[in-house]
């Protein structure tokens, strides 16, 4: 298979090929979602569901719309003014593009860590009480900000500097107290877009241990382009794929063992191989 | 991704093909050297030649070296390559096959062994069961290569179930070659020793057999993910 075979790289999966839970209510789920922007399509009917507490990878060739389905789940895609979704995403019962939904609260509730540590010009304290204190939560505010740092493997590292700015400390440290931000508002799921693709071998190592560790109690989507990543930390992985017209769509979704052990489309066993890219 | 990154990718992915190909003919050519030893080995028993028996101990080593140069061939592209998919179940399957034509081989060695030990004496009956069960085995052993290389997934469907039932006809002509030699142990207690020479080989090529089925179940591993043994079926899809 090659680049060149568009008609084939533009289809949608086989409906055999995305995995389906009937015995278990998803903590996440989207049907039949699209998402454009300014009138292009850029990922077509996308129908997938997330179980609580598993770690779902996005993984696809560049421009397949990884990223741009992973902001339909917390709307961050509302952000981008000629972004429009068409489809549901249901959370908690409910669908989060419904018209009474507050996209705020929602983003608290699935929370995102993005490709390059973006932590505030502010004391690390102040990142991670950042969110708590814009919900009302200034109780026990030590106690959360020591529990978030925890919880994100950095406390050890940081406790000591807690005043000193968030931009002091290495790149690996900002991504955990950046993922300590996200979940000192106790989110249920966590959207990660690339967390250690800025990063060095070892900080890559300890987010990948902090990604297991946090799914006994949380929801994490994350896209990578580390296949050994996804088959490192995934219990399911999602393959996209777009043809010529950059519309990604999903090909296969199954556990992490069939995905990369015996891919079921033959496209997804080209990308894993190396063979498209 | 540009056409300077995609040209990069897809040499990177041709060399990893070109060595993928290395190591499948690396194992064609074990295969040869394993059925080779099989048919000298027997042949060295039924013509009583010691020499030709000799030669197919000492071939064993190269069986060994070339078994030892394929496991490191694929730990070097395991590490290197970090395969997955249709690339990791290749190489699993490469590096599990070399086991089992290795083994073969020990069979060949021991055939030639015993010819050996049996020195100047006939053997206790006309060879006609055991090279029977020799052609059969050696046969099932090219066509689980033949599934191995096919990676088609009907075809060494297919094969898988016509060499199961091939297996079955040389189990039972290890029966009966058990059962004839007994009864000239029983008919005359001094065929013992010579009985049991033969009861030995029978063993060796019941083996073959055996190992034989065991490529053809690997092969089925490679074209499909489905790890099967014997009758036993285990779908590696469910964790």
């Amino acid at each position: 298979m090659t680049l060149n075979d568009t008609d084939l790289l533009s289809q949608a999966g086989s409906i055999e090929n995305i995995l389906r839970f009937d015995d278990i209510e998803p903590v996440l789920e989207s049907n039949d979602l699209s998402v454009a922007y300014g009138g292009q399509t850029a990922v077509s009917g996308v129908s997938l569901q997330v179980p609580k507490n598993s770690v779902v990878s996005l993984i696809g060739p560049s421009g397949c719309g990884k990223s741009t389905l992973l902001r339909c789940f917390n709307r961050m895609n509302d952000l981008i003014p000629s972004a429009s979704v068409k489809g549901t995403v249901n959370f908690d019962g409910q669908n989060i593009y419904g018209p009474e939904v507050d996209a705020t609260e929602i983003r608290f509730r699935i929370g995102m860590v993005f490709q390059r540590p973006n932590p505030f010009p502010k004391s690390i304290y102040e990142n991670v009480a950042f969110g708590p204190r814009i919900n009302g939560m200034t109780d026990d505010l030590d106690e959360v900000v020591e529990t978030s740092l925890r919880r994100a493997a950095v406390w050890d590292e940081v406790k000591d500097r807690l005043n000193d700015s968030g931009l002091s400390v290495s790149g690996g440290q900002q991504q955990r107290i950046c993922i300590a931000r996200a979940l000192a508002v106790n989110p249920e799921i966590v959207l990660m877009d690339e967390p250690a693709s800025a990063l060095d071998p070892i900080s890559t190592q300890a987010i990948e241990q902090l990604i297991k560790e946090l799914s006994s109690e949380v929801t994490i989507v994350i896209v990578t382009h580390n296949m050994q990543q996804a088959t490192r930390i995934s219990d399911y992985a999602a393959v996209m794929m777009a043809g010529e017209e950059r519309v990604g769509r999903l090909i296969e979704y199954g556990t992490n063992q069939q995905v990369f052990g015996n891919p079921k489309d033959k496209r997804t066993e080209a990308y894993v191989t190396g063979r498209i890219g | 991704m540009n056409e300077q990154q995609n040209s990069i990718l897809s040499k990177g992915r041709q060399e990893f093909d070109r060595e993928l190909g290395r190591l499948e003919a690396e194992l064609i050519l074990m295969s040869g050297l394993v059925e080779k030893a099989i048919f000298d080995a027997l042949q060295a028993l039924k013509n009583r030649d010691i020499d030709r028996s000799q030669k197919v101990i000492n071939e064993d080593d190269h069986i060994d070296q070339t078994e030892l140069e394929i496991e490191r061939y694929c730990i070097e592209l395991i590490r290197r390559q970090s395969p997955v998919a249709g690339d990791l179940r290749r190489i699993v399957a490469s590096l599990q096959i070399a086991g089992e034509l290795e083994r073969i081989g020990d069979y060949a060695e021991g055939i030639a062994k015993i010819s050996i030990t049996m020195g100047g004496q006939p053997p206790l009956k006309e060879l006609i069961d055991i090279p029977r069960m020799g052609d059969m085995a050696v046969s099932m052993l090219k066509r689980s290569l033949e599934a191995f290389i096919s990676r088609d997934a009907e075809f060494v469907r297919t094969l898988t179930v016509e060499l199961e039932s091939e297996d079955d006809e040389v189990d039972d002509l290890y029966t009966k070659v058990q059962g004839d030699l007994m009864e000239l142990v029983k008919s005359d207690p001094d065929n013992a020793e010579r009985a049991t020479y033969l009861m030995w080989v029978a063993h060796n090529v019941e083996r073959v057999a055996d190992r034989a089925m065991n490529i053809s179940e690997r092969a089925l591993f490679q074209a499909t993910g489905e790890l099967v043994s014997g009758t036993t079926m285990i779908d590696t899809n469910v964790d």
